[in-house]
């Protein structure tokens, strides 16, 4: 009972987590330009993150290794969004154009 | 300057972590992966990241370039000395085991650590220079 249970109960946050980052590497691949680029990937890096982390901390049980992975947890949750706004900001600065939808009728610049 | 408010928190809140980050790598690179080279990168990474958020003159006023440019020759001393000082207890050069006449072991663990401690300062100081360098040409 007690050596199967944490490995049943992470193995849905690690697979969790694992579709996060799965589903921010496509939008990073498939979306037109920086803001929805970063749109896709900030959110789902955080929170893939954030699940592999707890799934890690479930399998580790209570150890030093849980502690260490918790603060890892802590700083992740916490640098991913500064690192995402820096970015914003600095592509706003930088006048960089979101790509907008085209009126009906006229060819867009990207399929 | 721009008004960077959560930049500017983000890196106040952050600093003391990563420097205690970097004191983690350095005293755990005894028994794991990490050591003074490490450290003192990381260290020098805070100050780095100090100075792209807060300006180039905040960083100089809290990490002087005279104190950066010093911590080189420093480490360098550190290390050397520390064999030196094996010498003068009547081993070769770097010879833990003499610096502790009880315990060979714990001689090496002092050792290990005085050796790393150079490291650290000389590699801290490097980097911290080198940005000094580049970042104030020009100006």
């Amino acid at each position: 009972m007690s050596e199967w249970f944490p490995e049943l109960l992470s193995w849905p946050f690690l697979a969790a987590g694992a579709f996060f980052y799965l589903v921010g590497s496509i939008g990073l691949v498939r979306m037109p330009d920086v803001y929805t680029r970063m749109h896709a990937t900030s959110v789902s890096d955080t929170f893939g993150a954030a699940l592999l982390l707890i799934g890690m901390m479930i399998t580790a049980g209570l150890s030093l290794v849980t502690a260490k992975l918790f603060v890892i947890f802590l700083i992740i949750l916490f640098t991913g969004p500064v690192a995402t706004h820096a970015l914003a900001r600095a592509a706003r600065y930088a006048k960089v154009k979101p790509v907008l939808h085209k009126p009906e009728g006229k060819s867009s610049s990207k399929p | 300057m721009k008004l960077d408010l959560i930049l500017r928190v983000a890196t106040k809140l952050l600093c003391p972590f990563i420097l205690l980050f970097a004191l983690y790598v350095q005293f755990h690179g005894d028994y794991g992966p990490g050591g003074g080279f490490q450290a003192g990168v990381i260290a020098a990474a805070m100050v780095i990241l100090y100075a792209i958020t807060y300006g180039l003159e905040p960083a100089k006023r809290a990490v002087p370039p005279a104190i950066a440019q010093a911590m080189i020759p420093l480490g360098v001393l550190i290390f050397a000395g520390t064999g030196v000082a094996t010498m003068l207890l009547g081993d070769n050069f770097l010879a833990y085991n003499a610096l502790d006449h009880h315990s060979p072991v714990h001689g090496q663990h002092l050792g290990i650590l005085l050796v790393e401690l150079g490291v650290l300062v000389t590699v801290a100081g490097t980097m911290v220079a080198v940005f000094y360098a580049f970042a104030g040409r020009g100006r």
